[in-house]
């Protein structure tokens, strides 16, 4: 079936695009995009005051799909990676079992064709167990449909290891994604060492616990080569190391999450573990630096280190609860709140961070509105107000620390392979538009509530 | 006796080797290789002399080549067994062959893991004393690269040109090494392929083109030279998996028949590790594998070098 959707403000920074413009689309592919199309056999919606953009992206995604269904499958994270904008989740190595041999990747691939809500494109584990000693079957993880590889959680300490990692996943041109933090410095530690940690009487982490890593890895990569992507920085010297380094030519790209531009230290006045993650929360400083790094193309990407973990384990105390917290619906809205509508990121800036960025980084053919693509977009209500409540999450876990947080800009409908999934309390796309036309009807297959 | 035309007495590396100096081995080669054939195949070159043999690593056709051609020549062969040798009470190395040597060696033979120990041995010991490196760390092979030539010269005539592939571990390959630096000296269009891990830091410096696939490494090659696959080395985290190095690297008659062209010659310097860098009815398939041929160039290689280096000359210039 084609479908003409008008009016809507496409957002595609692939094609540096940014204007009203209309798409239509042929089956589960992308026909054309211009000016005032003109409507033939399409059926039309009409999305005036909306965003269209590429399928947001998700590189960094724990479904803990095998091995952790307590707290997250594949089915349930990407239906709350698709209530979320995404179309697309990269979701890590570190399930049980890990993701570093065929027979797990193959679970996952195939559980994803069957019943997942976004597209799933492994990440496997550099080393074999994650335990840093033995690298995985690369070549073959490859070829069966992993996109990177990372021992995300856990840094990579042997460097010769490192060394032997990066030579040899650049003979396949994809990234080793780096999980920054020297262990030996933050053991024990539970948040940013600093006023607040001694104020509140919690174990500090050094903010050096980052920043020696980045160092660390960068000047391994200049010297090995091959491609680097740094996951979840979060201060302002990783930030300024990886900009000096991307200004001396290495291949280092890094993306940030939503909490480290949103949140600080401060926060874990409550002692709630709902704002433990690892790397931990940082200094007002450290978010602007964050910022800048976002609005000068330093950081990349923006993703979500979505971890889930169940109301029973975030209810232990901060020492025994796990790190980590939820971000799938919650990260659009905070980068349109916090970053957007503050002019830090124009829309284009933004949503290049959830798009094109992270599609050039792992090779994936998505990530672009071009003519002949496969139709994953997502439709965004810039100007929604909500209210976070995670009650209404799809996702199996609630440990978000911004319950209660009123956001503004909102996606309220994904394009999937040319399937329209729209969320019915915010979104209608039955409305008539002209009377003249064709319009998208209850009986149209390719068009379901969320 | 006075010493000949070669004034080397030391075979340290190919690197020192001449372009000269290589053609008057492989001369010199050739007739021994001639006798080999011939029912006498003996010459009592190296009459009254002594071959001292240190192998300080495992070998078994190095040493036994070395030892055949010692003995052809006429000479007395004396091996250290070093699990008993004084080394492993804490003398030097120097001291233990300066001991030897005192005791009337002429010429020692010496693999050791110790990247060069030979250069270090000759530069320590009575000037006249041969020293002939039969592998040093993962420095150089040298006698491993001349008889691997003298093969190569036996099918192609004249390597220049030709498109000659080595396959596997070229890091710890003392033989890849002296392989590349001697085809470099004749023109050989030399091409290395292995995984980034195994192949060493600025290598296409010496003059080779480097791949990480083998199809292009392969393709259109004249010979084939494929290395041997350390089993311990996945354990050292440098490759995931043997399964994956067979997978990218590993020969066999499918890879062969659809990516190169017909002709084309197989080696090994040994020991192979069958189902590993090569099927085991490629390595024994007459259509392509010259392997065994190698090994019958070593001992005529080997009686070069030890004429060589103790007489200062070879078969004819000696024994008219």
């Amino acid at each position: 079936m084609r479908m003409l959707l008008k009016n809507a403000r496409v957002i595609d920074p692939a094609n540096n695009a940014d204007d009203i413009l209309d798409i239509r689309l042929n089956g589960n592919v992308i026909f054309e995009t211009g000016k005032n199309l003109k409507a033939k056999s399409d059926k039309v919606i009409n999305l005036d005051g909306y965003w269209l953009t590429p399928g947001l992206i998700d590189m960094h995604t724990h479904l803990r799909d095998p091995g952790g269904s307590a707290k997250e499958t594949i089915e349930t994270g990407t239906a709350a990676a698709r209530a979320g904008g995404y179309t697309t989740v990269c979701c890590m190595a570190n399930t049980n079992p890990v993701i570093d041999n065929l027979t797990t990747l193959e679970y996952i691939v195939n559980k994803s064709m069957i019943n997942a809500k976004a597209n799933v494109w492994p990440i496997a584990a550099v080393t074999v167990g994650l335990e840093g000693k033995q690298l995985t079957n690369m070549a073959q993880l490859i070829k069966n449909g992993a996109v990177a590889f990372s021992d995300d959680g856990k840094p990579i300490i042997n460097t010769k290891l490192y060394k032997f990692a990066l030579q040899y996943s650049a003979m396949f041109d994809v990234p080793i994604i780096s999980h920054p933090e020297d262990t030996s410095l933050s053991e024990g530690g539970i948040m940013n060492e600093g006023y607040h940690s001694t104020l509140y009487g919690i174990p500090g982490i050094p903010a050096a616990a980052e920043n020696i890593a980045v160092a660390r890895e960068i000047e391994l990569l200049r010297y090995t080569g091959g491609r680097l992507h740094f996951a979840h920085i979060s201060t302002a010297r990783s930030v300024e190391l990886i900009r000096r380094a991307k200004n001396d030519g290495l291949n280092v790209t890094c993306e940030t999450a939503p909490h480290y531009f949103s949140l600080t230290d401060e926060s874990l006045k409550n002692y709630d573990t709902n704002f433990i993650m690892n790397p931990p929360l940082k200094t007002s400083e450290d978010v602007e630096a964050i910022k800048q790094g976002l609005a000068d193309g330093t950081i990349d990407v923006i993703a979500t280190d979505h971890a889930p973990h169940t109301v029973e384990e975030k209810a232990l105390d901060i020492i025994q609860a796990p790190n980590g917290i939820i971000g799938l619906e919650t990260s659009l809205g905070l980068i349109l709140t916090n970053l957007v509508q503050t002019n830090i990121l124009t829309p284009l800036q933004a949503i290049a961070c959830l798009t094109s960025a992270p599609a050039k980084i792992l090779n994936m053919p998505r990530g672009n509105l071009s003519a002949g693509s496969i139709a994953d977009i997502s439709i965004i209500d810039p100007a929604l107000k909500w209210v976070v409540e995670s009650s209404k999450f799809q996702s199996k876990s609630r440990n978000t620390p911004f319950e209660g947080y009123e956001l503004t800009g909102k996606a309220v409908g994904v394009f999937r392979d040319g399937i329209l999934h729209y969320d019915g309390d915010n979104f209608n796309p039955y409305k008539v538009y002209h009377d003249d036309i064709l319009h998208i009807t209850k009986n149209d297959k390719n068009v379901v509530g969320l | 006796m006075t010493r000949g035309y070669w004034k080397k007495n030391h075979i340290l590396d190919i690197e020192s080797l001449s372009v000269g100096e290589i053609h008057e081995i492989m001369k010199t080669t050739d007739s021994f290789f001639k006798l080999l054939q011939s029912p006498q195949s003996k010459v009592p070159l190296l009459n009254g002399k002594v071959v001292l043999s240190l192998f300080y690593e495992n070998s078994t056709r190095t040493r036994c080549s070395f030892e055949l051609a010692a003995k052809k020549l006429g000479a007395d062969t004396l091996d250290i067994s070093v699990a008993t040798s004084a080394v492993k009470k804490g003398e030097t190395l120097v001291d233990t062959v300066d001991n030897i040597v005192a005791m009337g060696a002429d010429a020692v033979i010496i693999r050791h893991s110790a990247s060069g120990i030979c250069h270090q041995l000759a530069k320590a010991l009575r000037k006249d004393i041969a020293v002939l490196n039969a592998g040093d760390g993962i420095n150089e092979h040298p006698s491993q690269g001349l008889l691997d030539f003298h093969t190569m010269k036996r099918y192609v005539k004249d390597v220049k040109g030709k498109k000659i592939t080595i396959v596997g571990d070229i890091l710890h390959s003392r033989v890849a090494h002296s392989n590349i630096v001697l085809l470099n000296k004749f023109g050989a269009d030399v091409h290395i392929v292995g995984p980034s891990t195994l192949l060493p830091s600025n290598v296409e410096k010496l003059g080779v083109t480097k791949h990480h696939t083998l199809e292009p490494a392969i393709e259109n090659a004249d010979i084939i030279m494929m290395l041997r696959m350390q089993l311990e080395r996945q354990k050292s985290g440098i490759i995931p998996s043997l399964g994956e190095y067979i997978n990218l690297y590993g020969l066999n008659r499918e890879k062969l028949e659809k990516y190169t062209k017909p002709g084309v010659l197989i080696m090994h310097p040994g020991p192979m590790n069958r189902s590993v860098e090569i099927t085991s009815d490629l390595a024994d398939d007459p259509n392509y594998s010259i392997i065994l041929d190698q090994v019958t160039s070593g001992v005529a290689v080997r009686m070069a070098l030890l004429s060589l280096t103790i007489t200062g000359g070879g078969l004819y210039e000696n024994v008219a």
